[in-house]
């Protein structure tokens, strides 16, 4: 699916981390979570927040701060889990809050700047221009996607 | 899928049911010859593969097995005696089946290959009968029972006349004649089992399973709420569903079991096969054929069992002659039981033969550098014979076609133990050995034990577990020592390797404040015996193993994660992976400290003495505090730089002292490749021994002498008396032959 170059509007899941608003494909989303128990996992990297059990399921929860590269929120319990759908299953993105779900028309779709550094280059696809300033379209996959190496079979 | 397809898929599924029957019915048939039965059986089951390759237009595989009917037809008419040579033919065919039943399945075609051959062999031997004997006309009890049926099926289907009967078991000259009658017995065998069971897709029986192991979590969430509540009506259907869960779970574990004789359905044929062809007498014992195992299971075992039958014969059992040289029935015995044990299936594969040589394993093991020299002859025989499960390892002269390739017990072994299962083997010279499988029963659900480290809980596997010892904080000193950085834990004399569970995940360990105690958490994996040290034990707890997201693919220690009953997350450690760490650590861990360091993590002057073997006759005792690390290289490393031996050692090079030549004893030839690394700093010196013992500080009647360079005094420790070495002495003696070295090579290039 290429961004912006079909004619129908967008309906995107918004969020917020630090300062940025981020955008998310409402299909992508599962469900939203206020703060859940968080089992930590040791050795693995800090932007895996630790394991949720979602009813009986367990998913990784990926911290958005974290993975940005910014100072830890103040207080985790008002942090927000949106729950998205990977290719293999489950995970969370761990974000400051959680907004409305705004539908977009492709006009205001842009492709993502090239001067974009390194985290956010990874799982921004594009950026809506707001009235209120930038919503950066992101990629739930590449956003979850915290390890390179695939050491399991 | 159209309908022919659906045919297709059902007639290759039932084919190869039927063929594995056939070659189990036809070497029962060898057995008892005379059995009627049997060969109606038989009779039916080809047939029945017949009988639809007519509308599926099979050409080759409805000539051929047309050609075995006629064979048959004139077995059950009882012109013809069973022979060797028929069986032989018979189980020919049913290869030639299941290889044209294949490569329907893999091509949709019947391939390529010709079965004109063995059509006309088949018709050969078909033949006799047909010259000298007529068909006869009285008939056995079974034929008139059948004839009865078929009647009877007959009249219902409105099919055949009933004329037609008679003149069925005669040798069929054309197929347009034999057709129509047989239908009917392929009938009434299909009828029976059909009402009992059904076939029901795998997957489906997965989600199933899955879907009882959410249950069962959601229960014991459940029962660790109600806990605390007092309303009895409710706590009175927890209860209810607590039973009815924990049925339903074994329901449907049940129907993912089956009988073990699935698998070993097919053995007597593999054995009678490879006994033949290896020229030997072999006769083949299952008992406990019913015990069941988890359908995967099953399959995984497949292929390791057929390798282990395979080696019993090509290897195990003895040629006749052989046999009857040393007094044993000329007839060799391959035994296979299975049976339950706790939580495993115990599949014991063996054999009366040669049993393994133990000199000769231990010879090819040290000709292919699998073990150092020393170790070969320390090793126990039990030891020896668990090197054949060495990848690369095999004794045979020559390379069979069966085995000799050395591929093969370390495959079995992986494969085992990639289900969670173990393999061992016990041998008696002269009286045959035996392979034991441990299977465990199902790998959904697996027992384990709930422990704690950083106030964390994490699950590790019960069968990895040998025992828990109390580490107690007073007990420390004596039985907990230290060399260089690596704890290790005297066990019952043994010295147990420890890994800090809290170092290795990198958490911060927060032990009760009460409980100075830790625990250690005795684990095996491949014989390898380590503990890990932790905060605190719980209980062993019934887990569902979960598999961890992408996320944490990078992270191999930990096998999974599950939900505990109070619905927290505790992670899976895998002990292979954690044995795997520990021996990592052992080699290449942290940077060798300053002496001053270790002595502070030894306590100044615990009077430790690591105990090593010097010469033959000689052990030698180093102060502890001098030891920097325990390594064991291989001898082919060693390079020889005029009169020194040095090795290549953490991108430096680590100079060699001969103990036994420098404390003025007799130099012994090395054998192994067993170095204590002593020294500081960058002046560091490894001393050549034949050993590791012990570490010990009870050294009692201290006697200083004098005279003797590179010891200090002697002394007794454990009854034996031991030299103390002068560290010092030894230090400076290899820096001496350092210069010299080095003078050689400013004199020598």
């Amino acid at each position: 699916m290429k961004e912006g170059t079909g004619a129908a509007p967008r309906q995107l899941v918004t969020f917020k981390t630090g300062e940025y608003s981020f955008g998310i494909d409402v299909l992508e989303v599962q469900e939203v979570l206020r703060h859940q128990h968080m089992t930590p996992v040791p050795l693995a990297t800090s932007e895996v927040r630790g394991l949720i059990n979602l009813r009986g399921h367990i998913v990784t929860a990926v911290g958005m701060r974290e993975r940005l590269g910014l100072d830890s929120a103040l207080d985790v319990r008002e942090q927000m889990n949106l729950i998205v759908s990977l290719k293999d299953g489950a995970a969370s993105l761990v974000v400051d809050s959680v907004g409305d779900v705004i539908t977009l028309e492709p006009e205001r779709y842009r492709p993502r700047p090239s001067t974009l550094a390194a985290p956010l280059r990874e799982m921004v696809t594009g950026v809506y221009q707001l009235d209120k300033g930038l919503l950066l379209h992101i990629d739930a996959e590449a956003a979850c996607k915290v390890c390179e190496e695939e050491v399991r079979g | 899928m159209s309908e022919q397809d659906e045919l297709l898929n059902d007639f290759l599924v039932e084919s190869k049911e039927n063929l594995d029957h056939l070659d189990e019915e036809l070497l029962a048939l060898e057995g008892s010859p005379e059995d009627s039965d049997l060969i109606n059986a038989i009779f039916r089951r080809l047939h029945t593969i017949k009988g639809v390759c007519g509308f599926l237009e099979l050409k080759k595989l409805e000539s051929v097995s047309h050609a075995g009917e006629t064979l048959l037809g004139a077995l059950r008419a009882n012109e013809l005696k069973v022979t060797d040579h028929i069986i032989t033919l018979l189980l020919t065919l049913c290869d030639a089946i299941r290889t044209i039943v294949t490569c329907i399945e893999e091509t949709k075609g019947e391939g390529t290959q010709s079965f004109e051959q063995l059509a006309a062999e088949l018709l050969a031997a078909a033949k006799p009968a047909e010259q000298d004997a007529a068909p006869k006309k009285e008939l056995s009890l079974d034929e008139e029972f059948e004839l009865i049926l078929a009647q009877r099926e007959a009249a219902e289907s409105g099919g055949e006349p009933l004329e037609a009967k008679p003149e069925e078991p005669k040798p069929a000259p054309t197929p347009a004649r034999t057709e129509p009658p047989q239908e009917q017995p392929e009938q009434a065998s299909r009828a029976a089992p059909q009402e009992s069971s059904l076939r029901v897709d795998v997957q489906l029986l997965d989600h199933l399973m899955n879907l009882a192991g959410e249950l069962v979590l959601a229960r014991n969430q459940i029962l660790q709420t109600t806990k605390s509540l007092s309303d009895m009506n409710f706590r009175a259907i927890t209860q209810r569903l607590n039973l009815v869960t924990s049925e339903l779970q074994e329901g449907v574990m049940k129907t993912r079991m089956q009988p073990i004789n699935t698998v070993w359905g097919k053995f007597p044929r593999v054995v009678r096969d490879l006994a033949i062809q290896c020229k030997k007498q072999v006769r083949l014992e299952m008992w406990g054929k019913e015990t069941e195992l988890d359908k995967t299971l099953i399959e995984a075992i497949k292929d390791p069992l057929t390798h282990i039958v395979r080696n019993s014969i090509d290897h195990g059992i003895e040629v006749p002659e052989k046999r009857a040289a040393v007094g044993k029935e000329a007839e060799g015995c391959i035994t296979m039981s299975a049976f339950q044990e706790g939580g495993y299936v115990v599949i014991e594969i063996s054999d009366d033969g040669a049993g393994l040589n133990t000199e000769k394993i231990r010879d090819r093991a040290l000709q292919r550098g699998l073990i150092s020299r020393e170790k070969a002859q320390a090793m126990s025989e039990a030891d020896v014979h668990r090197l054949i499960f060495a990848p690369g390892f095999s004794t045979a002269d020559t390379v069979t076609n069966l085995s000799g390739r050395g591929v093969g017990m370390d495959v079995v072994k992986s494969s085992v133990e990639k289900i969670g299962g173990q393999v061992d083997i016990s041998s008696r010279a002269g009286q045959g050995s035996t392979i034991r499988l441990k299977i465990p029963l199902t790998l959904a659900i697996i027992p384990a034990l709930l422990l704690s480290c950083a106030s964390q809980r994490f699950a590790v596997p019960q069968s990895a577990i040998m025992e828990l010892v109390q580490l107690s904080a007073t007990e420390k000193s004596g039985l907990l020592s230290w060399i260089g950085d690596y704890p290790f834990y005297k066990l019952r004399g043994d010295l147990l390797p420890l890994l800090y569970l809290s170092r290795q995940l990198a958490v911060e360990s927060h032990p009760r404040e009460d409980a100075g105690d830790k625990v250690i958490v005795v684990l095996d994996v491949d014989g390898c015996r380590f503990g890990v040290v932790v905060d605190e034990v719980h209980d062993t707890e019934e887990i569902v193993v979960k598999p961890l997201g992408r996320q944490l693919g990078n992270l191999a220690v930990y096998a999974g994660a599950t939900i505990l009953g109070d619905g927290q997350i505790a992670l899976i450690l895998d002990p292979v992976v954690l044995a795997r760490e520990a021996k990592v650590e052992q080699r290449e861990a942290v940077e060798v400290r300053a002496a001053a360091t270790a002595a502070a993590s030894l306590g100044e002057g615990t009077g430790q003495l690591l105990i090593v073997q010097v010469g033959s006759e000689v052990r030698a005792a180093i102060p502890l505090d001098c030891v920097r690390r325990l390594e064991e290289f291989s001898l082919r490393d060693v390079e020889c730089v005029g009169k020194s031996a040095v090795i290549q050692y953490r991108g430096s090079i680590l100079q060699l002292v001969d103990v036994a030549g420098t404390i003025g004893m007799r130099s012994e030839p090395w054998t192994s490749g067993n170095v204590v690394v002593v020294g500081s700093g960058d002046a560091l010196v490894g001393l050549q021994v034949q050993g590791i013992l012990d570490v010990s500080c009870e050294l009692s009647a201290v006697k200083p002498v004098t005279g003797k360079p590179g010891i200090t005094s002697y002394g007794v420790i454990q009854g034996k008396v031991i030299a103390l070495l002068d560290v010092a002495h030894l230090l400076s003696h290899g820096l001496e032959a350092t210069d010299s070295r080095v003078g050689f090579e400013q004199a020598g290039v």
